[in-house]
């Protein structure tokens, strides 16, 4: 058990020491962050003074572990477009994210589930048909497009809801909330529909392609064969052997809601991180970019680390070891 | 008739609507089963044996269905019933056991909980009650300490201790039928042996009547009262066991038997039905045998027949119709089979074609450098080889047997140079083909060995044309000459009875032993002298492995083969091995002549198999209870691998592993033999 | 018959068209309407971007022939619309048809070229990563992995958004189009090599490989004679699935301001520009390529999954 959890945990130190690695050689690699910091016309003796002082003369480990030891104290640099620090920038807008996308997450699983379920039990039925047509226009269609038509219909032709921004929003200590007045739930409504849509037609097609697969083996079939009811067969066995590989699956899912925001809040001017790493790329601002390269990952890091421990507590083939003797 | 059967089965009709049109998979059967009584169901593959047993439980894949007939249990109708009531007769009435314990059992719940599940839909229980019940079933079929075991998930428990559970699960609510489609099929020779003495235990005990469905004779022989004959969805013949198996009527059923190897007796060659059963597709009229039938006459071609009386049996055969036709015009047919041992058994010693010495096969199976740390376990090497000799002389057939995960294809396999031996020599002919670097030097030496492989579905690309395939073998060398290559690609695949038409045709447009013929071409396309044949017949249908076998001998004689014949079933190295060599754990523990290994077993584990085997030859007879199951390669338990499971195991073999010796020309490894603790073997 | 009968039987070609239309495939197909519906909608797509010169009723790049005067015309059915142009013009007057036909030619381009280097790399590695094994198996499955636990949209974004950085701000005209292409294909190559790989593992595993070994056969004989043709089913249905992906991503990235150049707008470029009018009635501009990218997305995509079916047939 702890093995376990200790080698799923060095694996995620490694891979965010990857991820780190790429972030360290946008940041040193990647354009003049000197021109980016001083005017045009400063001396060369200036640059150079501020070169020394960067640290941007050492060795290149030592700069790859002063890189690190301020990535873990949260310094990300300062923004060259900006000129702010971007730890404070991220700070600002990751609440408009989080709340987005966790929203999102419930939304594509909440229905997602069920309704992947559902098809599998009931494989013939109409209802099964239209939602699976339905979902795979879900898959097709860009998430931009759907958030435009979402716009068109509701902005534009009946003017119900807001076709960009939070809404008010209120500031409970450092994080700003918009789902405590009418105008930022209002706000938050498409966006959130615009997100979910397409993982929640991915998980669906999942679950139920899954859960077909499983009603058609061996044990299911054998507890047929001994009677047991349709509910215990469906949810006691199937779903239970279902959920095994969903877990992984939908978790990356659910960490890709947060890149997918990316688009979601481009089209809704969603002020969160999504919006800021699209300025940030079309403005060649390299310290935004890799400190939002370093967010996503580790989001990405915990979520595969969860549903790694939740994988262990589900499958008893994992957590009880196996008698070899007979 | 005094009461009513308790299964009857009448006209019934099973039809899979496909694009192609409907085919009819089961064609008018009837059959029935009484109180009570085992009924063996026995034919080879798409005979519609399975699709019958589940018809009967209600259990029919779509878009298979029911088509007509009725079927009966204890007088009520049930192939109507809605789902709801079916249920209800499912499990309670009807129990079923299906062919892999691996795949039966829920993975994410314990047996415990399987058990009580299946009691709560059936019996008025309380949880405590349905606990207890479980408890005593874990304990009647043979679960040691069920107590614990009960909470136990299906992967902490053995094959052999699955099926039990299985079975434990398929009795829990007394119902008065159990449907067994090929129960002991997925297991090993010694744990097959365990498992038909329970299930026949136990239903005895309980009352409860079995409809066996299997492919093996053996099996049927030593567990049915009466047998059903099955061909091509409808029953041939149906009778005592006792009938069946030595005073066959249907010629099918004749040819069958004499198809069978058995170790009870030693024969030239087998009997042989040509052809195979016809595709759902292209069923014959009339008698659906008669293009395969050597005592078809013009009746059979038109006309149907369905079961007539013949002495205690009842057979669908126009040769028992005798008032129509005088029955001397028609003789009736008789077991065709050659007995006594023409081929010479290993008489003259020929010079050794192969040796291998000291031959070693490990495999790494450790986990991660830092799941090893971590968990402070060490390597872990998977010994699939031990410590192999083995020599091979001219012209023998070098018989290897031994259970699943004894390391008997990876003899194979490294032998003819899949794999690099761990440690060891490999000599063909003098010249030394130990490593990767000798192997290639000696190309044209290494040529001489050339495999056949057990899955035919899986030994030809299904991608190439027939031509391609027989040809990939054929050496660089004899390729240039355009035309000579071409015809020698027709010659390789006359010479295993196919057409040289058939090089056109993709794999997939031929059966089993078709593909195993062409198997057979592309081996002998390289011009081989000596064939290493791994299970060259465990995938095949009985009659169509006594084709293969026949074929074999026949190429053997004819171009003065070698074989390495692999196989897990006793009988058919029996039947074509001069010498046969006993694996377990990847060492030979006892090796001699055919005869003698099997007249005169020496090794304790010999012995057992000998027992444990299920035989035509022992229709009606008890055998003697086999205990145990092989261990793991990974970590084989010290001294004589076979201590834990042997009745002659003292201290010296805990400790010690035993080296080979010769008693009277068996070498064997064990040391009870040594010192003369071993009893003398029963004969007869 | 001959001998050689069969051979120049098989090469008659009436007779092998005959075998692929009564083929179980070709069977499945016909027997969907959907997937008709859909393939027929593809290939119209398809032939219509490879002639959309003479396919479109204008040329909306040539300056001579677009005027000012006609911008903002709405479709010809709604009043205020001109019959010359069928679906309205966009601010600068071009015809939105024919930037709708033009559009798609690029869409796709960009979709078939990275799908092709997608799939030329992911199948080479898969084939490596699968028959060969060892360090370099575990190399290239480590890669995979991180890779694949992102999303694509954010590995392609990445990519583009380094080639951009590299090249400094304001890289446009053809550069554009290969920095799009390079960053799809990078994103997608991923699905193709495990899936090769898992094929390519089982079928090792089988025993007419083997059977090849001991006639004496090379690694790169088996691998491209004997396993290539094996893993080919699984990578068709993948390149379809990725071609409707590789779209909907080019256009996203388009439509994110960093995708193909403006000067040669593809239908996500069509419309993100067509985004600014939607507030002020021009919808149009914006919603007709939407349309048009949706149904061609929704048309591959239904091609991708009949595929997967058909060629599995274990799953319906």
């Amino acid at each position: 058990m702890i093995s376990f959890i200790l080698a799923r945990v060095l694996q995620s130190f490694v891979v965010m020491l990857c991820v780190a690695a790429i972030s360290f050689s946008l940041f040193t690699y990647v354009g003049d962050p000197i021109a980016n910091l001083v005017g045009i016309q400063s001396s060369d003796e200036k640059r150079e003074e501020l070169r020394e002082s960067l640290g941007l003369n050492d060795a290149v480990p030592v700069q790859f572990a002063r890189f690190v030891s301020r990535a873990v104290r949260m310094e990300f640099g300062i923004s060259y477009q900006q000129k702010r620090k971007v730890s404070s920038i991220i700070a600002e807008r990751l609440p408009a994210t989080l709340e987005l996308s966790i929203l999102s997450a419930l939304l594509a699983l909440g229905i997602g589930i069920p309704a992947g379920i559902y098809t599998a039990l009931h494989r013939e039925s109409w209802f099964s048909h239209l939602v699976l047509s339905g979902s795979l226009i879900g898959v097709s269609l860009p998430t931009f497009l759907i958030g435009i038509l979402l716009i068109f219909v509701f902005s534009v032709q009946f003017h119900l809801l807001p076709s960009f921004g939070r809404g008010e929003v209120v500031q409970l200590g450092f994080w700003s909330t918009g789902l405590l007045t009418e105008s930022g739930l209002k706000a938050l409504i498409m966006p959130a529909i615009t997100l979910a849509l397409f993982q929640m037609t991915l998980i669906m097609r999942l679950v139920r392609s899954e859960m077909l697969e499983v009603l058609r083996t061996d044990y299911i079939k054998f507890a047929r064969a001994r009677g047991l009811s349709n509910r215990t067969v469906h949810f006691g066995y199937a779903l239970m052997n279902t959920l095994v590989p969903v877990i992984t699956i939908t978790g990356l899912q659910l960490g890709s809601i947060i890149a997918f925001a990316i688009i979601t809040e481009t089209v809704f001017q969603w002020p969160g991180v999504g919006l800021m790493f699209i300025q940030a790329i079309n403005e060649v601002d390299i310290p935004v970019m890799s400190t939002y390269l370093l967010l996503i990952a580790s989001f990405f890091v915990i979520i595969n680390l969860t549903v790694d421990l939740l994988y262990y507590f589900v499958d008893p083939r994992l957590r009880v070891g196996r008698d070899v003797k007979t | 008739m005094a009461k009513p059967p308790l299964l009857e089965v009448k006209n019934l009709r099973v039809e899979f609507p496909t694009r192609h049109g409907t085919l009819v998979a089961i064609d008018d059967l009837s059959l029935h089963i009484d109180p009570g009584e085992v009924l063996g169901v026995v034919g080879e593959s798409g005979a519609g044996k399975s699709l019958t047993g589940a018809a009967i439980i209600g259990l029919l894949e779509p878009p298979g269905r029911i088509a007509g007939g009725e079927i009966l249990f204890g007088g009520r109708r049930i192939d109507k019933l809605p789902d709801a009531e079916m249920r209800r007769i499912r499990g309670r009435h009807i129990g079923a056991i299906f062919q892999d314990p691996l795949t039966s059992l829920n993975p994410l719940h314990t047996v415990g909980r399987q058990i009580t599940d299946t009691i709560a839909a059936h019996l008025p229980l309380t949880p405590r009650q349905a606990r207890a019940r479980a408890l005593e079933l874990l304990g009647e079929v043979g679960i040691p300490a069920a107590a614990e075991r009960i909470d136990h998930y299906p992967h902490q428990f053995s094959g052999g201790m699955r099926q039990r559970v299985v079975i434990a699960l398929a009795l829990c609510a007394d119902p008065k039928l159990i449907i067994a489609d090929e129960p002991t099929t997925a297991l090993d020779v010694s744990i097959q042996a365990q498992i038909i003495v329970l299930l026949k235990r136990l239903c005895s005990q309980h009352g409860s009547a079995i409809m066996l469905i299997t492919h093996d004779m053996g099996v049927i022989a030593e567990t049915a009262d009466r047998v059903a004959v099955m061909y091509a969805g409808r029953i041939g013949e149906v009778g005592p066991v006792s009938e069946i198996i030595h005073k066959a009527r249907l010629p099918y059923t004749i040819g069958l038997m004499g198809s069978i190897p058995s170790i009870g007796e030693e024969v030239e060659r087998l009997v042989q039905i040509d052809g195979s059963m016809p595709r759902l597709n292209e069923t014959p009229p009339g008698c659906r045998y008669h293009p395969r039938c050597p005592n078809a006459f013009e009746r059979c071609r038109t006309e149907r027949p369905d079961l007539m009386p013949a002495g205690p049996s009842r057979v669908a055969c126009w040769l028992y119709d005798s008032p129509a036709e005088a029955p001397a015009a028609r003789p009736i047919p008789a077991a065709a089979r050659a007995t006594g041992g023409h081929r010479a058994r290993g008489a003259a010693a020929a010079a050794t074609l192969i040796e291998a010495k000291g031959l070693k096969q490990y495999f790494d199976v450790s986990p991660p450098l830092l799941t090893r740390i971590l968990e402070r376990t060490g390597r872990r090497i998977v010994r699939a080889v031990d410590g192999l000799d083995i020599s091979i002389a001219h012209g023998e057939t070098f018989g290897l047997v031994g259970e699943s995960g004894c390391g008997k294809s990876t003899v194979a396999r490294t032998v003819v140079g899949l794999f690099d031996a761990t440690a060891g020599t490999i000599d063909y002919d003098g010249v030394s083909l130990s490593t990767r670097e000798e192997r290639a030097r000696n190309r044209s030496v290494q040529q001489k060995m050339q495999m056949i492989f057990q899955d035919p579905q899986a030994s030809l690309n299904p991608r190439w044309r027939v031509f391609d395939i027989v040809a990939e073998s054929i050496p660089e060398a004899r390729r240039t000459k355009a035309g000579g290559f071409k015809e020698r690609v027709g010659e390789l695949l006359r010479q295993v009875g196919m057409s040289p038409l058939d090089g056109d045709k993709y794999p997939h447009e031929f059966s089993g032993g078709q593909r195993q013929r062409i198997s057979i071409a592309r081996a002998l396309g390289g011009e081989p002298e000596f064939l290493v044949c791994d299970e060259p017949t465990s995938a095949l249908d009985v009659s169509v492995q006594a084709q293969i076998l026949n074929l074999m001998v026949d190429l053997q004689r004819n171009l003065g083969l070698t074989y390495l014949f692999i196989s897990h079933d006793l009988a058919v190295v029996h039947h074509i091995s001069t010498k046969v060599g006993v694996m377990y754990l990847g060492r030979i523990v006892e090796w001699a002549e055919t005869r003698r290994l099997f007249t005169r077993p020496l090794h304790p584990y010999t012995r057992m198999l000998l027992d444990a085997v299920p035989d035509i030859s022992k229709t009606g007879t008890q055998r003697a209870q086999v205990e145990g199951e092989v261990p793991s390669p990974i970590d084989p338990p010290g001294g004589c691998h076979f201590h834990p499971r042997c009745p002659f195991a003292n201290a010296r073999c805990r400790g010690e592993s035993p080296e080979n010796i010769m008693v009277e020309g068996t070498s064997v490894a064990c040391h009870a033999v040594q010192e003369g603790r071993l009893p003398a073997w029963k004969t007869g | 018959m001959s001998q050689s009968a069969p051979i120049a039987d098989s090469l008659d070609t009436a007779g092998l068209a005959r075998r692929a239309w009564n083929s179980d495939l070709a069977y499945s197909f016909r027997r969907s309407k959907v997937t008709v519906v859909a393939g027929v909608i593809t290939l119209i797509y398809m032939l219509s971007a490879l002639f959309a010169p003479w396919v479109a009723p204008h040329d909306p790049y040539d300056l001579a022939s677009v005027s000012i005067m006609d911008s903002f015309l709405p479709p010809a059915w709604i009043e205020g619309g001109d019959s010359r142009f069928l679906l309205g013009t966009d601010n600068v007057g071009r015809d939105v048809l024919s930037t709708i036909i033009h559009g798609s030619r690029i869409s796709l381009g960009v979709g078939f070229a990275s799908v092709f280097i997608a799939a030329s790399l992911g199948v080479t590695l898969g084939l490596i990563s699968g028959y060969v094994g060892g360090r370099l198996d575990a190399v290239i499955m480590r890669i995979a992995e991180v890779q694949l636990s992102f999303p694509d949209i954010l590995i392609a974004l990445l990519i583009d958004g380094v080639i951009r950085s590299i090249l400094g701000p304001g890289a446009h005209g053809n550069i554009a189009f290969v920095v799009v292409i390079a960053a799809i294909s990078l994103a997608y190559w991923v699905q193709f090599a495990r899936t090769v790989r898992a094929t390519t593992m089982v079928e090792k595993g089988k025993d007419y490989v083997q059977a090849a070994r001991v006639a004496g056969k090379g690694t790169f004989y088996i691998m491209f004679k004997h396993l290539l043709p094996n893993v080919m089913g699984p990578v068709l249905v993948i390149a379809t699935i990725s071609l409707a992906l590789a779209i909907v991503t080019e256009a996203t990235l388009s439509f994110l301001g960093v995708g193909v150049p403006p000067t040669q707008p593809s239908l996500g470029t069509l419309i993100r520009v067509g985004n600014d009018f939607l507030f002020s009635g021009e919808w149009w501009i914006t919603l007709f390529p939407g349309v048009a990218l949706a149904i061609m997305g929704l048309s591959v995509n239904l091609l991708g999954d009949w595929l997967r079916d058909a060629l599995n047939p274990k799953l319906r």
